[in-house]
């Protein structure tokens, strides 16, 4: 039986100042810090066993550059159990543990919320300043990129071989429905060539098909070993190879293939060999660089496969999976049936006519602006006003996002992401984590994804330790928040469960 | 199927050839609802879009990130 996969979205949001530079650091801190005052104050994140230089594969290797340490600048954790905070030189908004596609969609989009509230922030307390303003985007077309990970919960016991053997080849075609488009390249190809327009604004940073690293030499399989959560029972599988969306279904389709994909793989239902490539990295940017879905690349095995023929095979093994095993590990919420139906219906139209889905795809709807625009004013392939097409798609502010004017399809209720922005996902951990902080923010001294740091008013300070994502949930602790009027009371009652044995 | 090869063939780069040549068809209508559609799309587009774009682009500059 699969386990429960429990997933999220880590952005990493691109920042600028209107008509001016400045240091990215301070505006990405100045974002982080002035939506937090103006919420509900900072709660300290808890460094305490992070390691991000773990690698899955076993010791790490000599030549593996370790992943740098988040700066401690600005750094906070939400009463909807996300955190939000400065990496490296960017505001990045981690959702909370989700545990379906839908409700991660939902927690997703309530970042994009927190971003532009935080944008609001500043422009309040600076009104004069030069404006901040947020992209939701991966690339800034000068050769430089910033991630949009996703995050899923896996059987420590799965051999990590298998993993890799079923993810290359989805995390290389999966960019047909979930690449969010990109015009021409921050590099030429190996031919010297400038592609007009790509599928993925990722796909040409990859250089590896498995390592360590997530900032040089990037691998399609990120091997970053840090569960945040029982390491003799779970693996935390860390996707960097995907793009950042604004269109929900996109989003959706992403996670809820990907999660069903390693349920099958967790059950011994796949048999991914038949689809790795030759060379998964030029197979990578081959299947970016061609928005007619016709480039087919050389198989491993001999023979040949477009990128919609792999999303085939994957999606045929998904519907008889699906039938043998039920989706009940995609979430209670209908995620695994829904994944189902787009992911069939999305394969389907992109066979028929990619442009049929100019209101649910990120490549599609901005390839449909980018060559109207071309069209209408006769534009060079070059002309910079194409790029700033592709710059501003990803423009979070409302008044100016491009994305927001292509009427792309809601899976969402605005009223749903209004409280996904401030309330807990009730299903998991994240729930303890942010009731915590809703209800006793003042006895919260710091918190991170897998235990909360009580100061209930004496010594020592009590750590309470949250080391299975799936617990924690409102099922199991709704009740004790209601009759727990302080930190003090919570804690003892939760220390009184352990001295029994029923934690 | 034969609807949707009609909407591809109305839809983006052959959009004014296509609606010409089959004007009196249903298909042609969608056509013309289409690339009206656009029409007002890329209206406001270039009502919204950054006035000096070559310095938009140049001066979005990030560092690298993850």
């Amino acid at each position: 039986m699969a386990t429960p996969k429990i997933l999220g979205i880590e952005t990493e949001f691109g920042v600028a100042q209107v008509g001016s530079f400045g240091d990215p650091i301070v505006q990405s801190s100045l974002l982080v810090n002035a939506y937090a005052h103006a919420s509900a104050g900072r709660i300290r994140w808890d460094f305490f066993d992070e390691t991000p230089q773990r690698d899955a594969r076993g010791a790490t290797p000599l030549d593996a550059m370790p992943p740098m340490v988040e700066s401690n600048l600005a750094n906070t954790v939400l009463t909807n159990g996300a955190r939000f905070y400065v990496d490296h030189a960017h505001p990045e908004y981690s959702s909370p543990e989700c545990s379906s596609a839908l409700e991660a969609v939902r927690y997703d989009v309530a970042g994009e919320w927190v971003l532009r509230r935080a944008m609001e922030a500043v422009r309040s307390y600076a009104p004069q300043a030069p404006e901040l303003v947020v992209y939701k985007n991966n690339s800034d077309g000068k050769g430089n990129s910033y991630g949009c990970h996703e995050n899923y919960l896996i059987a420590r016991d799965l051999p990590f071989s298998d993993v890799v053997a079923a993810c290359v080849p989805h995390f290389i075609s999966r960019i047909i429905f979930c690449g969010a488009g990109k015009v021409g390249a921050d590099f030429p190809d190996r031919h010297g060539q400038i592609p007009a327009f790509q599928l993925s604004q990722r796909a040409e940073f990859f250089e590896e098909i498995i390592g360590l690293e997530t900032t040089v030499k990037r691998p399609i399989v990120n091997t970053r070993d840090e569960p945040h959560a029982d390491p003799s029972k779970y693996r935390r599988l860390h996707v960097i190879a995907g793009d950042a969306n604004l269109a929900e279904v996109a989003t959706f389709l992403k996670l809820g293939t990907t999660a069903l994909i390693l349920a099958m793989v967790e059950d011994g239902h796949l048999d991914p060999t038949p689809l790795w490539p030759a060379d998964p990295v030029h197979a990578f940017r081959a299947f970016s660089a061609d928005p007619s879905l016709s480039a087919a690349v050389d198989l491993d095995r001999g023979g040949s496969m477009t990128a919609l023929e792999m999303q085939w095979v994957l999606y045929e093994a998904a519907v008889a999976y699906a039938d043998r095993f039920g989706l009940a590990v995609l979430g209670a919420d209908g995620s695994g049936a829904l994944t189902l139906e787009r992911w069939g219906r999305a394969l389907h139209a992109l066979e028929v006519d990619p442009a049929t889905l100019a209101h649910e795809v990120d490549w599609v709807a901005k390839r449909r602006l980018v060559e109207g625009l071309r069209d209408r004013h006769g534009l060079a392939a070059q002309d910079p006003r194409l790029e700033a097409v592709d710059l501003q798609y990803h423009d979070l502010r409302l008044e100016k996002s491009l994305a927001a004017r292509c009427s792309l399809e809601r899976l969402t209720l605005d009223a749903d992401v209004r409280s996904a922005e401030t309330a807990p996902p009730r299903t998991t951990r994240a729930y303890f984590r942010g009731m915590a902080l809703t209800k006793f923010r003042d006895a919260v001294d710091s918190a991170n994804w897998d235990s909360v740091v009580f100061d209930v008013g004496e010594e020592p300070l009590r750590r309470v330790p949250m080391m299975d994502p799936t617990k924690g949930t409102a099922a199991q602790t709704e009740a004790l928040f209601d009759r727990c009027s302080s930190a003090r009371e919570l804690v003892a009652e939760l220390e009184g469960e352990e001295h029994h044995g029923r934690a | 199927m034969a609807e949707r090869e009609q909407i591809r063939r109305r839809d983006g780069r052959d959009d004014e050839q296509v609606a010409q040549s089959t004007p009196q068809t249903t298909g042609g209508e969608h056509g013309e609802k289409l690339k009206a559609d656009l029409d007002e799309l890329l209206d406001e587009i270039d009502e919204v879009l950054e006035d000096n774009a070559e310095e938009f682009v140049r001066n979005y500059i990030q560092k690298g990130g993850e």
